[in-house]
């Protein structure tokens, strides 16, 4: 679509767990500033593949590339995790449960990776968390414990604590279906809010309406394979394939 | 009941006391230290110190207490080991507790939430920072309570140096039987000693949990 090198590059990313293949070659680029949503059905690997981004869970086969470092290197041991320590401050990952540090309040759930890994000052450290709270909305929770917030509270923390770090890529795994409904809205506020912001962003969603309001491209998955990926007004509305008919179908009346 | 005998013996008890709670203090100190190294053995990424915490607890568990502690006593100088009954009722009693200990602590480690793994390490987190940072602080909350358990269980224990003639409680009330005739009241009256040195000891590991919970 563009001529901009990508800025993901998934090279025939294959996994399996034993005898079931989960990714079976699948080829991704994404460039700076796109904003990628992953649909389909429970099972198809989205999630294993968001995951495989990051090295959180390794693939069996193919290459993760960003910009231009490998992420999923072959290296012995202390290598390899000096590496992808470096690497992964740089991929900020959401997930569908929060994962927030249920010990430390808000403001340390914040601070705590960017003190350890960049050394900043408490003074500095503050004011980044103070920062990063102001964007999501959540300024007047920096003392509270994860335990005192809702559900889309907590989630707006968690893309607080992701974004301090200064990723140059976002990964969104179904940040909103754990929530509320009445919660839902705010937690897109904020993705749309970095969208806007022309953040790098791959979002696995079953919101069909979110993806189709925010997002460059979309990426239908079915049993380990991308069936079809285009814009989302190609995808939506005039699907070619008869997987994502079918899908849709269910999905966007149900 | 002759309550005269029990008023006269007491305090000879209570100085008896002191004794096993020397021997329980001092062994759940060591079991502690076996049950941290221990666990870290058993959750280590090379095989061959899982290996040897296995068998650590597997050996320990798999035989009576009371064996251990004959095998550190009498079968110890025959292999250059030397220890008069005090020690070698702390150092037995420790390494035994130590392997229960062991599998609490490694029980707490693996009870907290993957997914507090994953945001860490996604963040950039080491292992060891991980580990230090995120699962240790959760993991000391879930480990109060049963460490707890293993405490209770030890402070029991340390009637079994009394086979290996260590004068703490329970070789106290034995000792006083031969003098008196009278196994009921001698039996009793240590009985209730331990009790009231394992409520207390239960208040105080209530005291903690209640403090550790997460707000
Ligand atoms: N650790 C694992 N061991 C074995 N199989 C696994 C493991 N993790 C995932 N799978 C399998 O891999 C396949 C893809 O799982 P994945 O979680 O990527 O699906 P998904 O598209 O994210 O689904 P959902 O919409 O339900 O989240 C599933 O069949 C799942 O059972
Ligand atoms: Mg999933």
């Amino acid at each position: 679509m563009t001529n901009e090198q990508p800025f993901i590059d998934v090279r025939h990313a294959q996994k399996s767990y034993g005898t079931l293949e989960v990714l079976k070659d699948i080829s991704l680029q994404v460039s700076k500033g796109q904003i990628v949503a992953i649909i389909g059905p429970s099972g198809s690997g989205k999630s294993t593949l968001l995951r495989a981004i990051n090295d959180l869970d390794p693939l069996t086969g193919g290459e993760i590339w960003l910009e231009d470092k490998q992420v999923n290197k072959d290296l012995p041991h202390r290598q390899y995790e000096k590496h992808i320590n470096k690497v992964r401050q740089e991929i900020g990952m959401v997930f569908q449960h929060f994962n927030l540090f249920p010990h430390l309040t808000v403001r340390e759930n914040i601070t705590l990776a960017p003190k350890m890994l960049k050394g900043i000052s408490d003074k500095d450290a503050d004011k980044l968390a103070e920062e990063q709270l102001a964007k999501v909305g959540m300024s007047e929770r920096i003392d509270y414990y994860p335990s005192q917030l809702s559900g889309g509270q907590k989630q707006r923390v968690a893309i607080a604590r992701a974004l301090a770090m200064k990723p140059k890529v976002m990964l969104f795994d179904e940040a909103t279906s754990a929530l509320d409904p009445e919660l839902v809205e705010e937690v897109n506020l904020v993705m749309k809010a970095l969208a806007e912001e022309h953040m790098t962003m791959i979002i696995v969603t079953h919101e069909m309406g979110f993806a189709e309001s925010v997002c460059d491209r979309v990426l239908f998955m079915d049993e380990g394979v991308v069936v079809e990926e285009g814009p989302p007004e190609i995808i939506f509305k005039n699907p070619k394939n008869e997987r994502t008919q079918n899908f849709l179908r269910k999905h966007l009346n149900g | 009941m002759d309550f005269d005998l029990i008023l006269r013996v007491y305090p000879y008890f209570l100085e008896a006391a002191l004794v096993t709670i020397q021997l329980a203090v001092l062994s759940i100190i060591l079991g502690l230290a076996c049950g941290a190294l221990g666990a870290y053995a058993r959750l280590s990424r090379w095989a061959s110190l899982r290996f040897a915490g296995a068998t650590y607890v597997s050996v320990i568990r798999g035989t009576p207490a009371l064996i251990q502690l004959f095998i550190l006593y009498f079968g110890g100088p025959q292999i250059g080991i030397q220890l008069d009954a005090f020690e070698a009722g702390v150092i037995g009693l420790g390494v035994n507790i130590g392997a229960y200990m062991t599998e609490t602590i490694r029980g707490a480690i693996i009870a907290v939430d993957k997914g507090q793994i994953e945001a860490s390490r996604t963040l950039g987190m080491g292992g060891w920072q991980t580990m230090r940072y995120v699962i240790l602080p959760q993991a000391a909350r879930l480990m109060i309570r049963p460490l707890g358990v293993n405490i209770n269980a030890q402070i029991k224990g340390t009637a079994l140096v009394a086979a290996i003639s260590v004068v703490e409680l329970t070789y106290t009330a034995q000792r006083y039987i031969g003098s008196t005739y009278k196994p009921f009241e001698m039996f009793f009256l240590a009985g209730i000693i331990y009790m009231v040195i394992i409520y207390i000891t239960g208040l105080g590991i209530n005291w903690l949990d209640r403090r550790a919970q997460i707000k």
